[in-house]
């Protein structure tokens, strides 16, 4: 207390800021944890407030139109949990989440419209074929680093749409309609969020595991793996099916919600939201982004009135992030409820 | 002598060029089973390039590589390591975001790793702890637990050999490994690469650090401008007329 009423009054360039962690936080390291309900409660507190707060958001949303916008708002968190997942922990940066979208959604919504599947059969298969069919066409491009893949899978929905259109492919502009929807909106909301919590903890335990080590291993130093005697193309296929498998189960969710399969569900906002809600909510956090795209969406659906000046919404919160809070959202969050600050002098 | 030990890796007729450069030009040597090879030469005789194409991650335009009666040119470079041929990188490539024996996790768990696994294979946390204290990072001090960005370079380069020694190598191709170290850094090193040897690991080891190279070297292989100028008993070669030449340059009649 003392230290910090003297921070104040020294100049900018005599201070620094001396960040110490909590008591608690040493004390709730490894099998100390259980010594007391204090210390259990810190630790669980955070996952908990997660999963509480997404139990209960449906049941508090005023209407169905907000009931639609959270489900909408849940399809952009997983993507931005892929987009994580993929970009911070493999280090495969992946911004093809409007081709993954279609291509789920035109799976299942085509299996449904033509041969009249039930929906508890076309989103399995739009999430499984569809994370095949991603993986397979991105295959050739998985020896490319960084920015060249990244250039890549964004390509791709463009080329669809075209292809698509040019050919009159799955009733071309007119798209699939209808296609059967969930039987209550309940349903739909509690699915979402039932597969983002299974994304969020699952890849997060995915990572802590060995072969978690082995995909940061390829993000830090793919040569390195290589001389590791491990087929890195064969790491990166497994992790490009995982993440493709969150984007296509999206897809599909999408197609049933909305009752209808486009060329829109290829829409460019699919790629790029999930970079804005990743640097927004942290990097490499996995919740993070998904906090970050659970904020995003609802308030660009208050921008509605603005149309295509929703993009530039994404921007300024990217650019604003990336100036003035580059570590995002929970990075920052997480640093205050582990560690106490304070000026020092220097 | 020579004739009894088994040959484990034959260098045949080895070239690439890069552009006009010929970074190594018919090359051809032996390795035999058990020795410590040491491969010597002027800054830009090839000797990274020679190691790159016998690890794969270069693909030469003539010549080839056997490793035991097999065939491994052309082979990708997780195949050869998973042979047991493994090469340490002269720029160091650790994972940096990785604590030091989480670096290790990445080849305990490759598929060659995992067929030596014993009953402790489960848990490769231990087994990783274990090789970096082989390798000189002390326990007691907790060194394995620190981050890999926070080591200094001499750490580093042991990092590199324990990295190949996770896979329980036949041959570990040392690619400068001194370069970079402090006097008393090598110094530690060298029993290091002794205690390598006595184990049955098979060495190549590519230095510029001659003396500390000739306690160690069986033989050494002189590269200059990519091709083979010599090749025997360290001290026999740097009698060698064309060694000389190569690294004081021709001698001035005044």
């Amino acid at each position: 207390m003392f230290e910090t009423l003297r921070g104040e009054e020294l100049k900018n360039q005599e201070r620094r800021k001396e960040r110490l962690d909590r008591g608690i936080k040493a004390r709730t390291e490894g099998l100390y944890a259980i010594q007391s309900w204090r210390e259990v409660l810190y630790l669980i507190a955070p996952r908990a407030s997660l999963i509480v707060g997404l139990l209960i958001l449906p049941l508090v949303l005023p209407g169905l139109y907000w009931q639609r916008v959270l489900a909408l708002a849940g399809v952009y968190a997983l993507l931005a949990v892929s987009f994580d997942f993929l970009a911070e922990r493999v280090g495969l940066v992946c911004i093809g989440g409007a081709f993954m979208i279609g291509v789920g959604g035109y799976i299942s919504g085509a299996l449904n419209y033509y041969l009249k599947l039930p929906i508890f059969l076309t989103i399995p298969i739009g999430t499984f074929g569809g994370a095949l069919l991603c993986t397979l066409l991105w295959l050739p491009c998985l020896p490319l680093r960084g920015i060249y893949f990244a250039v890549v899978t964004f390509m791709f929905p463009f080329l669809t749409t075209s292809i698509i259109l040019a050919g009159n492919l799955f009733e071309g502009t007119e798209g699939l309609s209808p296609i059967v929807g969930f039987p209550n909106i309940w349903i739909g909301i509690y699915l979402i969020i039932f597969i983002l919590l299974l994304s969020i903890f699952g890849l997060r335990r995915l990572c802590g595991e060995d072969i978690g080590v082995v995909f940061s291993g390829i993000k830090d130093n793919d040569q390195a793996v290589l001389a590791s005697a491990i087929n890195i193309t064969r790491i990166k296929v497994y992790a490009l099916y995982i993440g493709s498998m969150i984007g296509c189960f999206s897809g599909a969710f999408v197609a049933h919600f909305s009752g209808f399969v486009g060329v829109s569900l290829f829409a460019v906002d699919f790629s790029i939201m999930p970079i804005a809600a990743c640097i927004m909510g942290g990097p490499g956090t996995l919740a993070g982004p998904a906090l970050g795209a659970l904020i995003l969406s609802p308030l660009s659906e208050l921008l509605r009135g603005f149309g295509q000046l929703r993009v530039v919404l994404y921007c300024l919160v990217l650019i604003g992030f990336i100036l003035f809070k580059p570590e995002g959202l929970l990075n920052w969050i997480s640093r205050k409820y582990h560690q106490t600050e304070h000026w020092v002098k220097v | 002598m020579e004739e009894q030990k088994k040959k484990i890796i034959q260098v045949r007729n080895l070239s690439k060029s890069f552009g006009g450069v010929k970074a190594l030009n018919n090359v051809s040597f032996d390795l035999f089973e058990g020795e410590v090879l040491g491969i010597i030469g002027p800054n830009g005789s090839g000797k990274t390039t020679l190691v790159n194409t016998i690890t794969g991650f270069v693909k030469p335009d003539s010549g080839n590589v056997f490793f035991k009666d097999i065939r491994i040119t052309g082979f990708p470079p997780y195949k050869i390591a998973d042979l047991g041929i493994t090469r340490t990188f002269q720029v160091v490539r650790p994972f940096l975001s990785l604590k030091s024996f989480k670096n290790l996790i990445v080849p305990l768990w490759s598929p060659r790793a995992r067929r030596f696994a014993s009953s402790r294979g489960g848990d490769r946390d231990a087994v990783a702890i274990d090789l970096l204290e082989e390798v000189g990072f002390e326990r007691d001090a907790y060194v394995p637990y620190k981050s890999a960005s926070s080591l200094p370079l001499g750490y580093l380069k042991r990092l590199e050999l324990a990295r190949c020694l996770a896979l329980r190598p036949e041959v570990i191709i040392c690619d400068e490994v001194f370069s970079g170290l402090s006097m008393s850094e090598i110094a530690s090193m060298v029993p290091l690469v002794e205690r390598l040897r006595m184990r049955g690991v098979t060495l190549i080891m590519i230095e510029h650090r001659l003396r500390e190279l000739f306690t160690v070297a069986d033989r050494v292989v002189v590269l200059n401008f990519g091709e083979k100028l010599a090749e025997g008993e360290p001290q026999q070669v740097m009698m060698d007329e064309k060694v000389r030449r190569a690294y004081l340059g021709e001698e001035i009649k005044i």
